[in-house]
């Protein structure tokens, strides 16, 4: 299977992704939507890796999942206490430090 | 014997600090403090002086090191002393007319229980002057000028409850600042001409100099001079300064303050002979303000106003001898001395009648006096003689002196200095004349004061008669003793030098001519206040009569010329300020919060707008990245 096949998959997941977060209000949205584009990059990085043949795009999507994890837990936590005050987890009611 | 030199500041220095710091508990005892310290400061004086008789006349000068005051590499100020034989000749007129008028002022303010202050600003005057006369750099001599300043003005408001005492002190104090300033260009001029501002490089070094700038410097210490000797145009101050007790009149016109600017320009005469220029503006400026004095002494009806304006012209005499160079130097100085004792002595005398006639300074409100206080009239009376140039006494022979010297200067110039002084001589027979018949002679023209006490006419006690009979032996005898084989001359001629210059008449005609205009002045004097009674109401008189009754408009010129002007300029600044200057400012302002309102919508708080402008600026880096791969 041509792997520029996966290439093109990536390119149609990152678009997705980056439509969701511009697109969406809710926050748990948006959060996976930026996964999506994580994940995008990930397919990307493996990809490239098995056409150059060597392991440096694996190991870098290997970090890329350890922050996302962490992003994740970070993110996560914050939406939660975001919808605990103001009983809503939409990301345009977070807009109190403009002027 | 150089270690002397120090005690003689020091002495009056202990005084001040003494009687300043020591509160009531000196009271009782301040005013013998201050006058035996002030007498120390002179036996000191004495001591030093038949030391310095002593010796040859060339190795005469002593100098005393004290400490390095400001050591800085290329930058070297000492607090060192240089006494010579002009210093010594200051140092016995600053500490004995000084020690006479601190004995005159025991019985003068007995009655103001701020005495004690009193005599601890006496003695810092002295100090302050013995410092003045006694550095051997400028600025040292600045230090002691500063003193000078602070101890007059600190005198003259003595009685600060008079707001007209105290407004006095404060002209005093201003038009010297303005002075000052030209002393401070001057020494800043020759530090950089020269690299150093002691006395003995400064002015051994003279021939190293552009004539431009020994000008420069020359007129900058004119400046000076103007402002501590009252000359045009800085005269305003003197007149004023007569709101100060009478003690300390008698103290500023004789031995202090307004002598500083003549020793300043004899000190510096190095300077100012090879600087032609600036020496004919000094005879200039001496000439002109022989004439103011003298014209506006002859219109006041205040007795000491009427000195004040008399101290004026005679300065003027030493100032118009100073610019004369070497010709005039020693005269300069010698008229100096004799004017020191006689003008003290009237001073004196003046106050004296002041304490007999409740503080009454009108003369239209004295007359008849002589009978009175036959004491105070006998030695004011021959200090008036003295300063007319009665033959024989001392004003006789030092202002003919500088008569005969204007005459010698040559030229055209020598014609016209010569005639001023001829006329200025005059003018003091009428105005000396007047004073002394007006105060002592006519009718009695007493009138009970504001508070309706009636004056009673006695003689002064003790301890102010006394200085003042000592003062008129000196009136009397010093010229003479000076002119004498020329004694003064070989006293001063090594220090500053000497020279005959070539007279167009012959001294003789030059006395006959001045006992002529004296004649003429004291029979004219008499004419209009001699003969006929003198009216208790000033007449209205003629418009010069009227200017000179104002100072000669002095202090109108200044206000017209000086606070007017400075007044437009200050708005028209204020106006530049508002508009352009604020204008600039506003303007930045107001065009910089413009651009931030506007710049400030591009935040507007929702989270996708800066995900937009992330995904933007992303897309933006990667096709310029590929641009340049492609390129």
């Amino acid at each position: 299977m041509n792997p520029v096949n996966y290439l093109y998959l990536a390119a149609l997941l990152f678009t997705i992704g980056a439509s969701g977060v511009l697109i969406r209000r809710n926050a748990i949205v948006v959060f996976m939507c930026i996964e999506l584009m994580l994940n995008a990059c990930n397919l990307t990085l493996v990809t490239f890796s098995r056409m150059h043949g060597n392991l440096d795009g694996q190991i870098l999507a290997f970090f890329t999942m350890v922050v996302a994890a962490a992003e994740v837990v970070v993110g996560l936590a914050i939406i939660v206490s975001l919808f605990r005050s103001r009983h809503s987890a939409s990301v345009d009611d977070a807009s109190l430090m403009k002027l | 014997m150089e270690n002397l030199i120090a005690l003689l500041v020091a002495a009056p220095l202990l005084g001040a600090a003494v009687l300043l710091c020591g509160g009531r508990r000196l009271d009782r005892s301040g005013h013998w403090i201050g006058t035996l310290l002030a007498a120390a400061s002179f036996v000191i004086g004495a001591v030093l002086f038949t030391d310095m008789l002593g010796k040859g006349a060339d190795d005469r000068a002593l100098h005393q090191k004290l400490f390095s005051w400001i050591p800085v590499e290329g930058f070297q100020a000492d607090v060192a002393f240089q006494l010579d034989q002009l210093s010594m000749t200051f140092v016995l007129l600053i500490t004995g007319v000084g020690t006479l008028i601190h004995i005159y002022s025991i019985g003068y303010m007995e009655h103001d229980e701020r005495r004690r202050r009193f005599f601890g600003f006496l003695n810092l005057f002295l100090a302050a002057m013995l410092l003045l006369v006694l550095a051997d750099n400028y600025l040292l001599l600045y230090a002691g000028w500063e003193g000078v300043g602070l101890a007059s003005y600190l005198l003259i408001g003595f009685w600060q409850h008079k707001p007209s005492a105290a407004t006095a002190a404060k002209k005093a104090f201003l038009v010297n600042r303005v002075g000052d300033i030209g002393l401070s260009i001057a020494i800043m001029l020759m530090f950089t001409t020269f690299g150093t501002f002691a006395f003995g490089p400064v002015l051994g070094a003279t021939g190293d100099a552009s004539e431009g700038k020994l000008t420069a410097i020359g007129l900058m210490l004119l400046l000076a001079a103007c402002g501590k000797s009252a000359q045009v145009p800085l005269q305003s101050w003197l007149g004023d300064a007569m709101e100060g007790p009478t003690p300390v009149s008698a103290l500023i016109h004789a031995a202090t303050m307004v002598t500083a600017g003549v020793y300043l320009i004899v000190r510096s005469g190095v300077i100012f002979n090879a600087a032609p220029d600036a020496q004919l503006v000094v005879a200039i400026v001496g000439a002109v303000t022989l004439l103011f004095g003298a014209i506006v002494g002859c219109a006041k009806d205040d007795i000491k106003k009427a000195l004040a304006g008399s101290t004026m012209s005679q300065i003027g005499y030493m100032v118009l001898a100073a610019g004369l160079g070497p010709i005039g130097y020693v005269f300069a100085i010698m008229h100096l001395v004799t004017h020191g004792f006689f003008k003290a002595g009237l001073f004196l005398g003046a106050g004296s009648v002041m304490h007999g006639m409740n503080d009454e300074v009108d003369m239209r409100r004295y007359g008849g006096l002589r009978t009175y206080m036959p004491v105070t009239f006998v030695t004011f009376g021959l200090g008036y003689l003295a300063i007319i140039g009665f033959p024989g006494l001392s004003g006789f022979f030092s202002k003919d002196k500088i008569i005969e010297a204007a005459f010698a200067k040559g030229g055209t110039e020598g014609w016209i200095l010569g005639s001023v002084a001829l006329l200025g001589a005059a003018i003091t027979a009428f105005y000396m004349t007047r004073v002394m018949l007006m105060t002592f002679f006519g009718q009695k023209r007493w009138q009970p004061d504001a508070e309706g006490r009636e004056p009673h006419p006695h003689e002064s006690p003790k301890s102010m008669t006394i200085p003042m009979i000592v003062l008129a032996f000196g009136s009397v005898f010093a010229g003479g003793f000076f002119s004498i084989g020329d004694r003064f001359l070989h006293w001063l001629e090594p220090v500053t030098g000497h020279d005959h210059g070539d007279a167009p008449i012959s001294a003789t005609t030059v006395t006959a001519a001045t006992m002529v205009v004296l004649v003429i002045g004291v029979a004219v004097a008499w004419s209009v206040y001699g003969r006929k009674p003198v009216p208790a109401v000033a007449p209205r008189g003629s418009l010069l009569t009227r200017a000179a009754r104002r100072d000669l408009l002095q202090d109108d010129f200044n206000h017209v010329v000086l606070v007017r002007g400075g007044e437009h300029l200050t708005r028209s600044l204020v106006y530049v300020d508002h508009t352009l200057v604020d204008g600039v400012v506003n303007g930045t302002a107001a065009s910089m919060g413009g651009l931030s309102g506007r710049l400030r919508k591009l935040q507007n708080g929702y989270a996708r707008t800066y995900a937009v402008s992330m995904f933007g600026g992303t897309a933006v880096l990667i096709a310029a990245t590929l641009l340049m791969r492609a390129v």
